[in-house]
């Protein structure tokens, strides 16, 4: 099929009204990212500008003395640093790999195909998304126990894995398909595990990509609290939680932890989002 | 011969199903079935959990003024956080859709990093109550008052602050779920749409956009309701625990109290089924109107 390009042929942009809306979102923007330019300007900030009246919105001097000292604090621990490094890079990873794989199939075969039970599964994935309890973790725990899985990196992993969220941002992306594609490649002679990679998932990359960014940044951020005791298996989350959590004092150092721990998350957000952005829905997958 | 057709099909939907809900079942479904019973409990977690049938609930609503006070201030947040939030995510997801595609990338980013770490206890040292507070010594730089306000602790204002900060962090996965919705947008639609005479971005919202993005749309208000109805955390640890006078006491921040200070498992679990039962219904509606409007 011959592509045409008619991108301009939308109804009725007008340059003024678009340079509005860019004015628009960039002091939005402004205000919701003072925050964390506050954030990042403290963690380079030196300790004595930290208190000055009126508070500065800049340093002149600015230093990694925060830093030094997070990593300082950290070296501290019975375990080098790098082994937490190697924990939450082995859970990040293994979570998001899982779950984009794991949920793609399950979304697919959920949205598109009608089986006994589908209905039923679709309506505990949503009951599953709004029931928050304060038991769950304890119930976890037990759960956890119980497969003897307790004081291990799968303790961290596992359970985070079969994410409803993902599950339902997935579905309810692909139950736009419409059903005459996936009819027509059955005819074909398509099986449903080639459908869901070759045809339906290729169509999915927002989607996807957007998963991706969700299960990384839960994974990476991902506490390993209760369920891990020995320190060889936490994860940096915890660790740096130890650190930023001394109180205004040592707000630098907090600040440092928290721009330390942003910067993964930002990138493969970024990657992720150039991703989304270069797809452009073709005509081919619609009626 | 048909029969057996449809049972080979629909083994091998459980066969894709399965790597995903064996998991979903042991480590979600499982907690939480059985987390249902301990509402109806006197559980502390050293001993075990004694029936004690509704008392929990008849206690909740009958006996604890605090718990009406904090259904009270979760009414009030989850407007703001969820109707309020809802409409800002999609106008802003849409606004963002117009740019270009490094100012979509660079917008995204920006009004989604909030929810990406947990920078929010920079929002302590803006409104800190000294005059070292970045808001305290702007208001008083400009002479609007003379001394500052206390924002964490004054009952006045406490909610309000609470408010902002979580205004700031619900820009969450809502908005980056309809961001990817607009991007799946098919062109030629809006294309087609330009030669059937819709004539600006507004008509083009209603007729075209709005109805193929239903789907975005459910998933989003299922996150809004979520994280409106559950706001706590954040709160607890931006205004303190207890915020002052109750003012900024949510029922999640309830639950939290019995259950972590006090350790009344079974009185925090019927906190809890309270609000899930809440959330549900309010899902329900939501998911009516989206149904009914977006056709």
């Amino acid at each position: 099929m011959k592509k045409i390009r008619t991108s301009h042929r939308r109804a009725g942009r007008k340059k003024g009204s678009t340079v509005l809306i860019f004015l628009f979102l960039a002091v939005l923007g402004l205000f919701m990212f003072f925050p964390v330019y506050l954030t990042v300007l403290m963690s380079v900030k030196p300790v004595e500008e930290l208190f000055v009246f009126p508070p500065k919105l800049y340093t002149l001097r600015p230093t990694l003395k925060n830093f030094q000292d997070m990593f300082e604090i950290m070296r501290q621990n019975r375990v080098p640093f790098s082994r937490y490094v190697f924990n939450s890079i082995t859970v990040t990873v293994s979570v998001t790999v899982l779950q984009c794989v794991f949920i793609s199939m399950a979304a697919f075969v959920l949205a598109k195909c009608k089986f006994r039970g589908s209905k039923m599964i679709n309506n505990i994935i949503v009951v599953s998304l709004l029931y928050q309890s304060n038991v769950i973790y304890i119930m976890q725990y037990m759960v956890l126990a119980k497969l003897n899985l307790i004081d291990s990196l799968l303790a961290v992993i596992l359970p985070s894995v079969a994410s409803p969220m993902g599950l339902f941002l997935m579905k309810q992306s692909i139950s736009q398909i419409p059903d005459s594609i996936i009819e027509s490649a059955k005819t074909d002679g398509a099986g449903l595990f080639r459908i869901c990679w070759q045809i339906v998932m290729p169509n999915q990359k927002p989607a996807l990509m957007t998963l991706i960014i969700f299960a990384f940044q839960s994974s990476w951020n991902m506490q390993s609290g209760a369920f891990v005791f020995h320190e060889q298996y936490k994860t940096l989350p915890t660790v740096v939680n130890q650190v930023s959590s001394a109180g205004l004092a040592r707000a630098g150092t907090a600040m440092a932890s928290a721009v330390f721990m942003l910067v993964p998350p930002v990138i493969v957000f970024t990657l992720a989002q150039k991703h989304i952005i270069a797809t452009m829905a073709h005509s081919g997958i619609k009626n | 011969m048909k029969k057996k057709k449809s049972f080979r099909k629909d083994m091998e939907c459980y066969l894709m199903l399965a790597p995903f809900m064996i998991l979903f079942v042991i480590f979600t479904v499982v907690p939480v079935l059985m987390s249902v019973p301990v509402g109806f409990t006197d559980f502390n977690m050293v001993q075990s959990p004694e029936f004690t049938g509704l008392s929990n609930y008849i206690a909740l609503f009958f006996s604890d003024k605090v718990f009406i006070k904090s259904i009270k201030v979760t009414v009030v947040f989850a407007f703001f956080t969820g109707p309020v939030s809802f409409a800002l995510c999609f106008m802003l997801a849409w606004l963002i859709n117009e740019m270009s595609s490094k100012l979509k990338t660079l917008f995204t980013l920006i009004f989604y990093i909030p929810s990406m770490a947990n920078v929010y206890s920079v929002w302590k040292i803006i409104f800190s109550g000294d005059i070292n507070g970045y808001i305290n010594s702007l208001l008083i730089n400009i002479g609007i008052i003379t001394s500052p306000i206390q924002w964490l602790t004054d009952g006045r204002y406490v909610l309000g602050t609470a408010i902002v900060v979580q205004l700031w962090l619900s820009l969450g996965a809502g908005f980056l779920a309809l961001r990817a919705g607009f991007q799946n947008i098919d062109r030629s639609m809006c294309e087609a749409g330009a030669i059937d005479g819709i004539k600006n971005r507004w008509q083009e919202l209603i007729y075209i956009i709005i109805p193929s993005m239903k789907p975005h749309l459910m998933f989003a208000s299922v996150m809004q309701i979520v994280s409106s109805f559950t706001a706590g955390t954040v709160i607890q640890n931006i205004v303190g625990f207890p915020s002052t006078d109750y003012k900024a006491h949510t029922v999640m921040t309830h639950a939290y109290d019995y259950g972590w200070v006090r350790y009344e498992m079974g009185y925090a679990s019927a906190i809890c089924m309270i609000l899930f039962i809440a959330m549900y219904a309010v899902n329900k509606v939501v998911n009516r109107v989206i149904e009914k409007y977006a056709d």
